[in-house]
């Protein structure tokens, strides 16, 4: 057996303790450390941001753009269930304070076979679920089983997204990753799988996989669905009585208003300071910007690039997150044009990428060289890069029998704001003037957003387009497996040397030769010029004046007893 | 009386039926369907197919149509895709906030819409006439969201006199008995809430108000000008008659008609409205919820509740109908 815990090689994560829980930072060693650990709110306050307990109003309410789609993170994809979830549940891996690495929690080490193909995990001892029930092996393989055992509608893709997705099937099914799983001591459980799978730690940092009470499962039929196959309701469990371990125990859930969380006095961390977590239901992103100013919430999630300036000037702390997102305009080489390299390469060069992120992406946007971020594993610091020179576009549209230019569909979506594209209307204008700069003309194509990605995955009928991800954890298969992995219409071209070296390092389990291999697909993605990579953006997060310090996170693992308040 | 009630009720069959399957294929036109909502920037061809096999988005339109209307003939609206909760539940959660909004919209716009309209036909082509005039075309014009967002602004942001969001405020002990807070106050006597539930609805209900309000200044205007200068009316000054009975019997009640039908159309409209006032003011009602859907191509919830609605108006019709024989007595005769 050998010892793997991350993918990275990062000192900071061969720990074999894990944190109290998320409060490593810790609200007694102050804000400054808070501050420097966990890429906190910089206060524009002056003071001491660890204020006694008593003299702070101890509920926190964030703005939600939405209901969570469920209390059982199993059955959810979706960031907003994700921000609930994290607070109530914890899983067996956590992610690095402020970074994107696999980090212990619930398991404080574990151990991978040589073959990566079983892991055995220690675990943290002295837990409890919120039911009362103790945290053990037995729970973990209750957990594992619980996925593996879905049939009929828990196993379908609508519900059951990334355990489908990632551990390839249920019992019965031949692609079916994961094996068996065995309580072998109290506090020491094994998961074997059927086959080696490089992101199977850091997949296990996704709040979809964290450990539920297995016998509040029990008790509220976690897996009961009620409906049909065709209109499935969640169970009595995911509506109203999720247990996990995390430092928030779930008080009650009013659908279209809010949801609200108690600090859970058992917890086996550091509560911290807030004592009570409200998720406001605010749909609508200058509803929540009022609601702000109005004092009626403490922060909310993806402020418009547009407002920043103004609530950081008003007095407001804005803080970013550190990128985990990639912004690209993609080139479907179904059309005849784009299937020419050399125009492919004319567009790369007329993009000014750099004017691009300081006029209209938020602060703290990185720009692209490729298609992962710069802490993903397998990012090359020498992949080819394309420079800004709208002359040389010009001279290769030439040589590619286009000197006259031609007329070109850009696709782009609108009323809609993601974390890699908070303004796409804005992103669109910038870019559409760079390429008629070097005599493109751009035909604009604005779709809502439902309709833009129907029309982006569902067909080949658009043209260069703008699109993105944000990485569900760290790993690089995330991100350029998803895109690259096997011929899309989005992409439009056919590259079994590309898909091949995909499918291949998806099994790779040296975290060395993983990062080599994928730094070289990166290179071969760079040389194909399938799309430009633009920007790295950062969502930007707006909160009151008496929040010090907030544990922002690139992989949005933010959990809030990790919260400084100060009044 | 009631055999015109039973046949507008019997009327109302087929017009719903024709409806349901307007709908059904309105929604199934919507570019982009539930599972590209679903899946976001996951919508592979695969990953689209196999969510749209579960739900049997793929069977042909008829097959689905048959199933959904069978169904709903049971009572079952079926499961909203997003929430997974039964439509009817949803909806049922949160209508008495929509129709607490609604009323005191409505509440506002006749309330202060008659009197502004009758005062300005009674001031026909002075200035205050043409203020009225003026402004009504204003308050039909503006953009509601523009307004909500304005109203907030001021009276919430800047002022901080009312709140931006929500029906009522937390930590408010508050017995919640039939969905309607204003009313579930006022019964249980816990006044504070109710006030508070009041607060919560003001602006929300000023900008939804604004539309319905300007319309029926210009109708009851309009009527009044039209009725003022009828022979009955001038027969009757003639004859010397008070001038309180010829404004209250004579022209009012007259004048009215027009107006009322207005209102019946303007409370089913309200409906609509609050779709963009509650988005405003995350205010946990249908409107809302359905522009949710929209976004999410929920077809169960899209379905059932722009059924709900229609069904809702064509009552509030029949309602209308059945209130102009008591102010018309030559509709009774009819």
């Amino acid at each position: 057996m050998r010892a793997i815990c991350f993918l990275n090689e990062r000192p900071s994560t061969v720990s074999i303790k894990p944190q109290k829980r998320r409060l490593k930072a810790g609200i007694a060693g102050g804000a400054a450390l808070a501050i420097a650990l966990t890429g906190c709110v910089e206060s524009q306050r002056d003071g001491d941001g660890d204020a006694p307990a008593d003299d702070v109003n101890s509920t926190f309410i964030f703005a939600a753009s939405s209901d969570p789609s469920g209390l059982d993170p199993a059955f959810a994809n979706d960031g907003e269930t994700f921000r609930i979830s994290r607070n109530i549940f914890e899983g067996l891996v956590g992610v690095e304070p402020g970074g994107a690495d696999p980090a212990p929690l619930l398991a404080t080490e574990w151990e991978a076979s040589e073959d990566g193909t079983s892991y055995t995990f220690q675990l943290q001892d002295g837990v409890t679920f919120h039911d009362g029930t103790e945290f053990n092996s037995e729970a973990v393989c209750a957990n594992f089983e619980r996925w593996y055992n879905w049939e009929g509608l828990p196993a379908a893709e609508s519900m059951s997204y990334y355990y489908g997705n990632l551990f390839q099937g249920n019992r019965g099914d031949e692609n079916a990753l994961y094996e068996s799983c065995s309580a072998d001591e109290e506090l020491v459980a094994t998961v074997n799988l059927t086959r080696p799978f490089t992101g199977f730690i850091p997949a296990l940092s996704l709040p979809a996989f964290a450990m539920q009470s297995p016998s509040a499962m029990e008790e509220y039929g976690a897996d009961d669905m009620g409906g049909t196959e065709d209109a499935p309701q969640y169970s009595e469990y995911a509506e109203a009585h999720p247990s996990g371990t995390g430092p928030f125990t779930f008080d009650s859930w009013s659908p279209g208003s809010e949801v609200v969380l108690q600090a859970n006095p058992d917890y086996w961390g550091e509560q911290g300071q807030v004592q009570e977590v409200v998720f406001r239901v605010i749909d609508d992103p200058t509803a929540r910007r009022q609601a702000l100013e109005a004092g009626d919430i403490d922060g909310y999630d993806l402020v418009a690039p547009a407002d920043t300036e103004a609530l950081e000037s008003a007095g407001y702390n804005i803080m970013q997150r550190d990128p985990f997102t990639i912004l690209y305009l993609g080139f479907n080489q179904q059309i005849e044009e784009l299937a020419d390299p050399l125009v492919r390469e004319a567009i790369t060069h007329a993009i000014d990428r750099e004017a691009l992120v300081s006029q209209v992406l938020p602060e703290g946007t990185e720009v692209a060289s490729q298609f992962i971020p710069p802490v993903v594993n397998g990012y090359n610091d020498d992949v080819t890069t394309y420079d800004h020179d709208p002359e040389l576009a010009r001279d290769l549209l030439e040589q590619a029998g286009y000197a006259d230019g031609f007329e070109l569909d850009f696709n782009y979506p609108v009323n809609v704001s993601r974390p890699y594209m908070p303004n796409p209307e804005q992103i669109f204008t910038a870019l559409s003037s760079q390429l008629e700069e070097v005599g493109i003309t751009v035909n604009p194509i604005a779709s809502e957003w439902v309709e833009y990605i129907d029309l982006m995955q569902g067909s080949p009928d658009h043209g260069i387009h703008l699109l993105g991800w944000t990485g569900d954890y760290n790993d690089t298969d995330n991100f350029i497996g998803v895109f690259f992995g096997s011929y899309s219409n989005e992409w439009g071209f056919e590259d079994d040397e590309l898909f091949s070296a995909l499918a291949d390092a998806r099994t790779l389990t040296d975290p060395d030769e993983a990062n080599s291999v994928y730094q070289d697909i990166n290179q071969q993605i760079a040389e194909a010029m399938p799309g430009v990579p633009l920007a790295h953006p950062a969502p930007s997060l707006a909160f009151n004046e008496r929040v010090e310090s907030y544990p922002a996170s690139p992989v949005n693992d933010e959990v809030y007893n990790e919260i400084v308040l100060s009044e | 009386m009631l055999r015109t009630i039973g046949k507008r009720i019997l009327l109302l069959i087929p017009t719903l039926f024709g409806l349901t399957v307007l709908l059904f294929l309105w929604v199934r036109a919507l570019p982009g369907g539930p599972a590209a909502a679903l899946l976001g920037e996951r919508a592979t061809p695969e990953a689209v197919e196999r969510i749209n096999e579960a739900y049997g988005f793929d069977r042909p339109l008829h097959e689905q149509y048959v199933t959904w209307l069978g169904r709903l003939l049971q009572g079952d609206f079926g499961n909203s895709i997003s929430t997974r909760r039964p439509v009817l539940e949803e909806f049922a959660n949160r209508f008495p906030a929509t129709i607490e909004l609604s009323v005191l919209a409505l509440i506002i716009a006749v309330g202060i819409g008659i009197p502004l309209g009758y005062w300005a036909a009674r001031k026909h082509g002075k200035i205050l006439d043409h203020l009225m005039v003026g402004g009504s075309l204003l308050g039909i014009t503006i953009p509601v969201f523009f307004l909500a967002f304005m109203l907030k602004w001021l009276f919430a942001v800047q002022l901080g006199w009312l709140p931006t969001t929500g029906r009522q405020d937390r930590g408010i002990d508050a017995t919640h008995a039939t969905g309607f807070y204003v009313l579930d106050g006022l019964l249980t006597g816990e006044f504070d809430a109710a006030l508070n539930a009041l607060t919560h609805l003001l602006l929300p209900a000023l900008a939804l108000s604004t539309i319905p309000l300007a319309i029926i200044v210009r109708i009851t205007r309009a009527s009044v000008l039209e009725v003022l200068g009828a022979d009955y009316v001038r027969t009757g000054r003639a004859k010397g008659i008070a001038s309180k009975i010829i404004r209250n019997r004579f022209v009012l009640r007259n004048a009215m008609l027009p107006v009322v039908t207005t209102i019946g159309l303007q409370a089913g409209l309200l409906i609509s409205g609050a779709v963009l006032t509650e988005t405003v003011f995350a205010f946990p009602g249908v409107g809302g919820f359905l522009a949710t859907a929209i976004f999410a191509r929920d077809f169960p919830v899209l379905q059932g509740f722009v059924l709900f609605i229609a069904l809702a108006y064509a009552i509030i019709n029949l309602l209308v109908d059945i209130s102009y024989s008591f102010i018309d007595p030559r509709v009774r005769v009819q």
